[in-house]
């Protein structure tokens, strides 16, 4: 990491820690920043002191984490599929979750049990990344990633039209759950889901990040990659397999959050190029920034109506991306 | 002039899934250390194959290569990377990167996964870049450079790895004539000077005549002359695997390679 690099970070996550502060100040109720900074600092008074640990704070961090984490598994699936458009998703991820939590939501399970949604999303989205993972491994030899690609795009394609089978079933009021659940939501966060997500994310980014060179290598193509030393089928099995499941548990917590994992790494690259070793330590903390301004805008913006996040990330990102595409010359 | 033999190959055997005949059948190969060695042939003789052979990019179906002395497929490919530098055709990159962001990856196979660049590898860096004439793109995206400087680039990421070996597969192709011979010169000194050993594969004979120490000529995957430039290019055989009509004369000079066999197709022949 160059001197040059590491300052780019730092400055993401200073970035990223005023968007938290920000991100907990602003809501429902009005805080000054002084008691957001007592209560976070480990002082403050009730009631604030309660909504900013209790409430904001949880959903901040879980912001943080799928932010991240979605940024981070679309810059790892470009290198991987050499695509520039792919994105978190594009492997049928979330067609499998959003088959699990809307069969949840239509057949009433989420109304036994809170916890049954997202198992069910997640039970969904693990079946899709063995389904398209078998698919490529019969259709041919090795692990093509071309395969890999048309198989994740059908497969989505076809839980889609399960989706809309079951819906066709759904009750008014099942419809708009399921229907919220696929423009994603944050709205679910407590400390227990954000630690038990915690727990399983960050050992996966860790990974990843640790595959910065392999994947440069493999962006260059395949045989350079094993010409510089790389075990190419070992590293394109584990970054999907390792990226997926990292989607796998962000779209089952917070349903589809889209854009975030297309737009963050190129607006890395745009800015700074796409050397890996910068790209994806920095989608992880523009990932998580980017998030948490879009979940306060969606709490704030029709207080206190909630809009669901994954429109307001779609919203304001393409716009963004677009200026910086035309602004600067790939 | 040539150490003891860096690549040996003996009865190679390769076939393509679903081809008709195999991709390279029966070829035996002996490269001496510090040699120039270029591979020839025609269009779709087996020349890329064979180098990927050569590299262990694919596993021959009858036969064996060996890199100094040891089978390629027990070499992990780090060590592997740590000897042969290796030029590939053809591959883009898929996203914007500088010129040195691809040059430093020659240093992967020393620093592992998780290893700090030592002030040795930015000078194995900065030397590579030097040497191929392209540390004043250093900061250049590689998506804007021409094709010649984009190919020495490529060299210069091989020659990072600091190898004792070198493989390029056609190295020159669509280059001009200055671009060709810069790279040609290059790689004369590599052998020369440094003791590196270059395996090539190249469509211009006339080069091949006056740079390479030895030359093996494919014919349909088989080989069909090896031996030095004097011996494989000979009218009789060029004209029977090519299957066009040449002349072959001698290289008029000046220089140290005045005399090396050049062919010239002839024009309304067939």
């Amino acid at each position: 990491m160059t001197a040059r690099n590491s300052l780019r970070l730092l400055s993401l996550a200073i970035l990223a820690a005023a968007l938290l502060v920000a991100s907990i100040a602003l809501g429902a109720a009005d805080l000054p920043l002084r008691a957001v900074l007592d209560a976070l600092s480990g002082g403050g008074e009730d009631p604030a002191r309660t909504i900013v640990l209790n409430l904001r704070l949880p959903r901040a961090a879980l912001a943080v984490l799928v932010g991240g984490s979605l940024g981070l598994a679309g810059a790892v699936f470009q290198a991987l599929l050499r695509n520039p458009l792919a994105e978190p998703y594009v492997l049928g991820v979330s067609g499998g979750a959003a088959v699990g939590a809307v069969a949840a939501v239509v057949l009433g399970w989420n109304l036994y049990a809170p916890w049954a949604l997202p198992i069910a999303a997640l039970v969904g989205a693990l079946f899709a990344i063995t389904l398209v993972l078998r698919i490529a491994a019969r259709a041919a030899r090795g692990f093509d990633t071309r395969v890999l690609l048309l198989a994740g795009v059908v497969v989505g394609a076809f839980f889609h039209a399960v989706i809309l089978l079951l819906l066709s079933f759904a009750s008014a009021d099942a419809y708009r759950s399921a229907g919220l659940w696929m423009m994603g939501s944050l709205a679910a966060a407590d400390w227990s889901a954000v630690l038990l997500l915690a727990a399983y994310l960050m050992p996966a980014i860790v990974v990843l990040l640790l595959m910065a060179r392999p994947l440069n290598l493999l962006a260059m193509g395949e045989e350079t990659a094993l010409y510089l030393g790389t075990n190419v089928e070992r590293v394109k099995l584990a970054s999907y397999l390792i990226a997926s499941l990292l989607v796998a548990a962000g779209v089952a917590v917070s349903g589809v959050i889209g854009f975030v994992g297309l737009i963050v790494p190129h607006a890395i690259r745009l800015m700074w190029g796409s050397d890996h070793q910068l790209l994806l330590p920095a989608s992880v903390l523009l990932g998580g920034g980017f998030m948490l301004a879009a979940d306060t805008v969606a709490r704030t913006a029709a207080a206190p109506a909630e809009l669901p996040v994954g429109v307001i990330t779609a919203l304001v990102g393409v716009p963004l991306f677009v200026v910086l595409l035309t602004r600067r010359v790939v | 002039m040539s150490g003891p033999p860096v690549f040996e190959a003996r009865g190679l055997r390769f076939s393509y899934e679903g081809a008709a005949r195999p991709a390279l059948d029966g070829v035996d190969l002996q490269v001496g250390g510090g040699s120039l060695y270029a591979i020839i042939g025609p269009n779709g003789s087996g020349k890329s194959t064979l180098l990927k052979l050569l590299l262990g990019a694919l596993q021959p179906q009858a036969g064996a290569v060996s890199y100094a002395g040891r089978r390629v497929g027990d070499w992990t490919r780090r060590a592997l990377a740590q000897q042969i530098g290796a030029v590939p055709q053809g591959e883009e990159m898929a996203f914007p990167i500088t010129v040195r962001e691809m040059v430093a990856m020659g240093r992967y196979p020393y620093l592992g996964v998780l290893g700090r660049p030592s002030r040795e590898d930015r000078e194995a860096i900065d030397q590579a870049m030097e040497r191929c004439d392209v540390i004043e793109l250093a900061e250049r995206p590689l998506s804007r450079l021409s094709g010649g400087e984009r190919q020495r680039a490529l060299i210069a990421r091989a020659l990072a790895q600091r190898p004792a070996t070198l493989v390029l597969d056609e190295p020159t192709v669509s280059l001009d004539i200055r671009h060709e011979m810069t790279i040609f010169e290059l790689l004369a000194e590599l052998t020369g000077s440094d003791g590196v050993t270059v395996v090539l594969v190249t469509h211009n004979l006339n080069l091949a005549a006056r740079y390479a120490d030895r030359l093996l000529l494919l014919d349909a995957g088989r080989p069909a002359a090896e031996g030095t430039p004097a011996d494989v290019l000979s009218q009789e055989i060029i004209e029977k695997v090519y299957g066009w009509s040449v002349v072959v004369a001698p290289h008029p000079g000046p220089g140290r390679d005045a005399g090396a066999p050049q062919i010239t197709p002839l024009t309304g022949e067939g």
